[in-house]
């Protein structure tokens, strides 16, 4: 199939303070996978939204197969042929399956006859899946499977699909890959909006790039390097992070048999979870969410204290241990969730960096606050790592994802600890930001302190990790040595299988 | 004491009575709280509509017109209550309390004029053979229309919910207001009508009181029910057909301990009084148990940002 299916011309699009998009054009052709790059910030998503009708755009037009193309609303750009899976699934929690998908289309069939389309559409497409089962209890793959079968049975012409794999096993990606393949080879479009770049080069025919709300160029991904793409996407030539040689340091951090139940009721439990961490090493723990990340990463930090000897650093049982006597000892950590764990939103950056550097930077005296100090470090915080903001007293919550997390991290890597646990350290953080953040904690753990890194990026992971190691439902799998792992052990680990039948397989 | 003055066909009959208000003004709120609203001026609009009701019936000598006016001002009541949250992003919370206190106000400045007057009677449905049939003729047969409009409207509510697509578009706004604005739906249009609609319900729920269950006006005499109702809807998972067995049971201990009372049982009144209320919200905490969750937007505001 040939010829242009969208064509975009001069789309602009400016908020209070920002031009989201400026003058951007590009065509996308009928049965090709067109991706869309860009860093957090670029564009990428206003862009998508208007095309799908969700923004309306300040001036551009957009031509369907030579017709105008304004959707005032979804449902108008829905009836042309515009279906879109979400980066955050739209969905709800405490609906059924097939519930959930009528409300994504126009003229739903009875209940029946869509679990009967559900069930075909899903055989059809190799993506297993119950009409009757409620989404809250699904996993991240499962549910980006309601999103994707609720497009197809729309029978689209144009798939935006936002981000899909972030939240995704390489066993699940590949099963994705192989429904987009079979749609594009039926002749729908798909627009694919990702900044993993390999992903983009093995999957995708054209891609457009956008800075800065602008487009800057478009390639051919198959022939273009992800470098020369990232280069592309940050408009400068990228940092990698690098990291030194060096010895494994004494054992610091251990973890023994440790089993803890969740605080929340639909959290997962872990069980006999054992690691050792040396000074200097830096530990990977991938897995997708919801398989004892939080669980691990609250034990850890003295929000969910256990026994006494289930973790030690340097020999001294800390288990029992509160976060503040935790981090007196120099066991800091900085959770997933920026707004409302990692930093309290109404606070100023001062008071936020007050909550955790209290103890370890001396900023409390006989009870009172010492602010100034407190201030500096702050300051210090901010300059360190590049955040953007007008000054120490803004609000956490009017920070960008991306500033705010440089934040976090950066007032615990200033604190000097032995033992530093991150979860997701740069989930929705830009490349070049990702980078620095990467480089930060390889620095220090090459002054000798001890990570763990839960991520759900594996490229993170393969880029600073020593030894990685897996969880899955409050489990943890065998660790290992992170260089030399192919991604198919990686995805054997993160699916529970045992290390030894994965290496026979 | 003579418990055998106690007719027990009698007290069943009027439990129902005494339970209709609850009933309607529950299953309103029901509805808003399934959108994603909470409307704590229950009360406010309950009164309102008691007053209106009153007074438009006085005036026009029909009951069914005061019915109507009722629920014209209990929305009209409401109507402020949506502007100010869905509109102007008030919170919730508080504009619920506000509107409460204005209804309060309101209805004693407007039922001034009104006190000690005996409003039109409505006709109770009186079927030849089946209202005259003995204990089932005066429990099914010989009530007024209303109670039977509050028992098609909690089936009807339940069916809506349940089965058709504006129902399904109502949960969804209620469960996750982002997501069905992206899907595009109108969260603020749909939030908007399931306020109206309870106000309405609320009105007739307080008409309820001062036509057909006291017959008369006198300042602040819903006495609460707006508040039951609101713990109701709670108590009962957010699900029509507990609410209405909360009703009937909030209604027939209510009903029963007068009864106790009026045949002079020896416990303390105070304790029968608070009888109703204790082991209303008793039961519906034991079988709430089962942790159907509130929707998951309940009480936050919608702005679409981008």
């Amino acid at each position: 199939m040939t010829g242009t299916l969208l064509s975009i011309r001069g789309l602009t699009k400016a908020y209070p303070g920002v031009v989201a998009n400026d003058s951007v054009s590009f065509d996308i052709q009928e049965g090709e996978v067109h991706a869309l790059l860009g860093e957090n910030g670029a564009g990428k998503s206003t862009l998508v939204k208007m095309i799908y009708g969700l923004v309306k755009p300040d001036s551009g037009t957009m031509t369907w197969r030579g017709g105008e193309f304004a959707p005032p609303e979804p449902r108008a750009a829905r009836a042309t042929g515009v279906a879109m899976v979400f980066q955050h699934f739209s969905l709800f929690d405490a609906l059924n399956v097939a519930e959930n998908v009528a409300l994504g289309m126009e003229n739903p069939p009875s209940m029946r006859d869509l679990a009967a389309q559900i069930r075909s559409v899903s055989e059809n497409y190799g993506l297993p899946l119950d009409p009757d089962r409620i989404v809250g209890d699904l996993s991240a793959g499962e549910r980006q499977r309601v999103e994707i079968i609720r497009c197809l049975l729309q029978d689209p012409k144009l798939l935006i699909m936002d981000e899909p794999t972030s939240v995704l096993t390489p066993q699940e990606v590949e099963i994705l890959f192989k429904t987009l393949n079979k749609l594009k080879s039926e002749g729908t479009a798909i627009l694919y909006i990702s900044h993993k770049l390999e992903e983009i080069r093995t999957l995708c025919d054209h891609a457009t790039i956008l800075r800065l709300g602008k487009n800057v160029g478009t390639c051919i991904p198959s022939e273009t390097t992800a470098r020369q793409m990232a280069e592309m996407m940050v408009g400068d030539t990228l940092h990698t992070p690098t990291r030194s040689a060096k010895e494994e340091g004494a054992p610091v951090l251990r973890v023994n048999d440790l089993s803890l139940s969740s605080a929340n009721p639909f959290g997962t439990r872990l069980k006999n979870i054992s690691f050792t961490v040396h000074a200097g090493e830096i530990l990977g723990l991938g897995g997708v969410a919801g398989n004892g990340q939080d669980e691990l990463l609250a034990a850890l930090s003295g929000e969910a204290p256990t026994e006494a000897e289930t973790i030690t650093v340097n020999d001294k049982p800390v288990g029992h241990f509160g976060p503040n006597e935790r981090r007196e000892l120099g066991i800091l950590a900085a959770p997933e969730e920026r707004l409302g764990h990692a930093a309290a939103p109404d606070m100023s950056l001062t008071e936020n960096a007050l909550l955790t550097g209290a103890i370890r930077e001396k900023l409390m005296n006989n009870g009172f606050v010492d602010w100034n100090a407190t201030t500096k470090f702050a300051e210090r915080i901010i300059s360190a790592f590049d955040v953007r903001t007008p000054g120490p007293t803004s609000a956490a919550r009017s920070l960008s994802g991306g500033n705010l997390q440089k934040f976090v991290i950066g007032r615990e890597v200033l604190q000097n600890p032995q033992v530093l646990v991150v979860n997701q350290p740069t989930w929705g953080v830009d490349a070049a930001a990702a980078a620095s953040i990467r480089q930060a904690l390889l620095d220090l753990a090459a002054e000798g302190a001890a990570l763990v890194v839960i991520s759900q990026d594996l490229d993170e992971l393969m880029e600073i990790a020593d030894h990685f190691g897996a969880l899955n439902e409050g489990r943890l799998s065998e660790i290992r040595p992170a260089l030399g792992l192919t991604i198919d052990e990686i995805g054997l680990m993160m699916g529970g299988a045992d290390a030894s039948e994965g290496a026979a397989a | 004491m003579d418990l055998s003055a106690i007719n027990p066909v009698l007290l069943v009959a009027s439990l129902m009575v005494a339970a209709t208000p609850l009933l309607l003004a529950a299953i309103g709120e029901l509805v808003v709280e399934r959108s994603g609203v909470l409307n704590l001026g229950v009360e406010g609009m309950m009164i309102t509509g008691a007053i209106a009701g009153f007074a438009v019936s006085v005036e026009t000598g029909s009951p069914y017109v005061g019915v109507l006016a009722a629920a014209v001002a209990g929305a009209a009541l409401s109507f402020l209550f949506a502007f100010l949250t869905q509109f102007a992003l008030a919170n919730q919370v508080a504009s619920g309390l506000a509107l409460t206190l204005f209804g309060l106000g309101l209805s004693a400045l407007m039922g001034q004029g009104y006190v000690g007057i005996r409003p039109p009677a409505m006709t109770r449905l009186d079927i030849p053979v089946l209202s005259d049939l003995p204990v089932v003729g005066p429990i099914l047969f010989g009530h007024d229309p209303i109670l039977y409009f509050g028992l098609l409207l909690t089936a009807a509510v339940w069916a809506f919910l349940k089965f058709t697509r504006g129902g399904l578009i109502l949960r969804a706004v209620g469960e996750n207001h982002d997501a069905a604005h992206a899907l595009g739906y109108s969260v603020i249009r749909v939030r908007v009508l399931a306020i109206l609609f309870g106000g309405a319900c609320a009105g007739v729920g307080g008409a309820y009181i001062s036509l057909i269950r006291v017959p008369q006006w006198t300042e602040g005499m819903t006495a609460g029910i707006g508040w039951i109702a609101l713990a109701l809807v709670v108590f009962a998972s957010w699900k029509p057909w507990r609410v209405l067995l909360g009703a009937y049971l909030f209604g027939g201990i209510n009903v029963l301990q007068l009864n106790l009372q009026a045949a002079g049982v020896a416990i303390p009144v105070e304790y029968l009084a608070m009888s109703p209320y204790l082991i209303t919200i008793l039961v519906l905490v034991i079988m709430s148990a089962d942790k159907s969750g509130a929707p998951a937007s309940l009480g936050r505001s919608f702005h679409a940002s981008q």
